[in-house]
């Protein structure tokens, strides 16, 4: 365990008074917030690791008098369920973090965007929410916090769609730029941040960024929640400081004969054992929304990659070429390739179509497809071909 | 006024009636009656003041918003990765066994339908499966035996 260091930031008790991070915090200018938000470091748990502050800043500049805040909590990518443990433990502090960054940017009004399958949350969800807005009143913050729900789609994550869907249409990526900090939700200037983005918020200004900035690296500030899962006996939440290498994640999750470790996700990379030594976890090294899936010699990696093929094209959009056909002909070509109608060599094609779809698909879906795609395939050659 | 009809201007009348309301209220209409019909899209459109083709183009996008006619309680096993390594098969056996229905079908008595989804976000107690919008999480076959019995009897 030396080489893990565990933290208690994000499932952190609750202070004694109710919101009383957020009561001391309003006292602040909007200019103090982001400044110590830009200090701090932070960059998004969701995934693309923007740094939190600039996004808060550069939407506070926006002369549009109307803003949003958007909590995304749409959390569909596999092996990911840390939103919903801290959507069910601390959502006080996820309210909090929206309402702080509502101050900071001059925004009255933000939305949660909680995915479908999260719907059996929503009752206590629902009672929190009264608690803030007696809160917020007394507090004089006039922000208030509405529920959205999303219905089964996992392209919904992407912070467009997910403003399209909230806007009641099908919930298809618009083109950027331009970025939600100019033109997000109903057109306005918005910002859009993690589950866990926003609870760091909360920390940051309730410890201060030096104090933050203590944990993790240069690159990577703070602790990540972790969603654990696969061929692991400590399957499950955990709350880890950035930076720490494979090596370390897998002697103390694997169950000894760890074979291979999906960081990210079904859109993220997949590493294998060779190189658990030199893998960084952390935006230096390999990136994670926090799932990390453990698998070990018992698994066929074409089976892992076909569930990731499936699961691609059935929540593809369908909007654009590269990523509605690509999907649908990676899945086919490597069906082809395992049953011998197609040669070895017939994969490397599939690498090439998987890179176009990097550089030309719409979104980030379409785009993170060759990901796992490339990792799998060229680390497990023989396992898609035997 | 037939119930869709009913139904569906007392969501526009508690949501309102923006293109932003059209969510909330397919929503509304699949929590009461499991799915839309062509006659609640209709209505939908009519309350609105949208094409019904918006109404439809919506509802179809969403893996939620079915448009065929299901159960009263909605079976989704979910079948991503790590479920799918612990077992889901045997789960979606054992429902069908049970249920005497395959995967994708309503039974004779409109009481259960069987679907599979994407990840539902316990992928540390899988296999999970959502009825309706209960999770259960941990499943093998004798829990899941348990609980489908018990909604049978419900
Ligand atoms: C296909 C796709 C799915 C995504 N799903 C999520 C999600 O479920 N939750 C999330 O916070 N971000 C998700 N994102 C990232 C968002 O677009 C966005 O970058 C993020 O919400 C910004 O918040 P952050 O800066 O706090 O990370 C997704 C992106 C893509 C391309
Ligand atoms: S990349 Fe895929 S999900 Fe994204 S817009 Fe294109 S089709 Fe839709």
């Amino acid at each position: 365990m030396e080489n893990l260091k565990r933290v208690d930031l994000i499932f952190g008790a609750y202070t004694n008074e109710k919101y009383k991070v957020l009561e001391s915090t309003l006292k602040k200018s909007s200019e103090q917030i982001i400044t110590e938000m830009i200090n701090s470091g932070l960059k998004g748990r969701g995934g693309a690791g923007f740094l939190t502050g600039l996004k808060w800043k550069f939407t506070a500049q926006e002369s549009e008098p109307t803003k949003y805040v958007v909590c995304n909590a749409d959390e569909g990518e596999p092996g990911t369920f840390k939103d919903r443990e801290i959507l069910t433990k601390v959502p006080r502090k996820v309210f909090s973090g929206m309402a702080i960054c509502g101050k900071a940017i001059g925004a009255k009004k933000g939305y949660m965007y909680l995915r479908g399958e999260y719907q059996y949350l929503l009752p206590d969800l629902m009672a929190e929410l009264d608690v803030y807005h007696e809160h917020a009143k007394r507090f004089n913050h006039d922000f208030t916090i509405e529920i959205r729900m999303g219905s089964g789609a996992y392209i919904c994550g992407e912070e467009s769609a997910l403003f399209e869907s909230i806007e009641g249409k099908r919930g298809e990526p618009r083109n950027k730029p331009p970025y939600p900090t100019v033109s997000g939700v109903f057109s306005k200037p918005t910002v859009i941040n993690n589950v866990e983005t926003f609870v760091n918020a909360v920390m940051i200004m309730k410890y201060g960024a030096e104090e933050f900035k203590k944990l993790g690296t240069s690159d990577s500030r703070g602790s990540k929640v972790f969603s654990i899962s696969g061929d692991t006996p400590k399957a499950g939440i955990h709350e880890l400081e950035l930076g720490m290498t494979l090596a370390d994640f897998v002697a103390e999750f694997g169950d000894g004969d760890t074979k291979a470790v999906q960081v990210g996700g079904a859109s993220g990379f997949c590493v294998p054992r060779k190189k658990f030594n030199e893998t960084i976890i952390g935006f230096e090294g390999v990136p994670t929304g926090g799932s990390m899936m453990l698998f070990n010699s018992s698994r066929s990696m074409y089976n892992v990659l076909h569930n990731y093929l499936d699961f691609f094209e059935e929540e593809s959009c369908g909007q654009c070429t590269p990523c509605r056909v690509g999907c649908q002909q990676l899945l086919k070509g490597i069906h082809a390739v395992k049953k011998g109608e197609k040669p070895s060599s017939y994969l490397n094609q599939l690498l090439q179509l998987s890179d176009t779809m990097k550089i030309t698909a719409k979104c980030g879906l379409g785009q993170s497809v060759a990901n796992s795609f490339s990792s799998i395939v060229e680390n497990f050659k023989e396992e898609m071909i035997y | 006024m037939t119930e869709t009809k009913e139904l569906v201007k007392k969501l526009a009348d508690k949501y309102g009636r923006a293109r932003e309301s059209l969510m909330p209220i397919l929503q509304g209409v699949i929590e009461e009656e499991r799915f839309v019909s062509s006659e609640a899209m209709t209505e939908i459109a009519r309350e609105l003041d949208i094409a019904s083709a918006e109404v439809y183009g919506t509802a179809t996008f969403y893996s939620f918003l079915d448009t065929q006619p299901r159960g009263k309680y909605v079976i989704r096993v979910c079948k991503t990765i790590t479920c799918d390594m612990h077992g889901k098969k045997k789960v979606i056996e054992k429902i069908e066994d049970l249920l005497k229905i395959k995967l994708g079908e309503t039974t004779q008595d409109k009481k259960f339908t069987l679907l599979t989804t994407n990840c539902l976000g316990w992928c540390h107690q899988g296999p999970v499966m959502l009825i309706n919008s209960t999770p259960y999480p941990s499943l093998d076959e004798n829990k899941v035996t348990e609980i489908i019995m018990d909604y049978m009897s419900k």
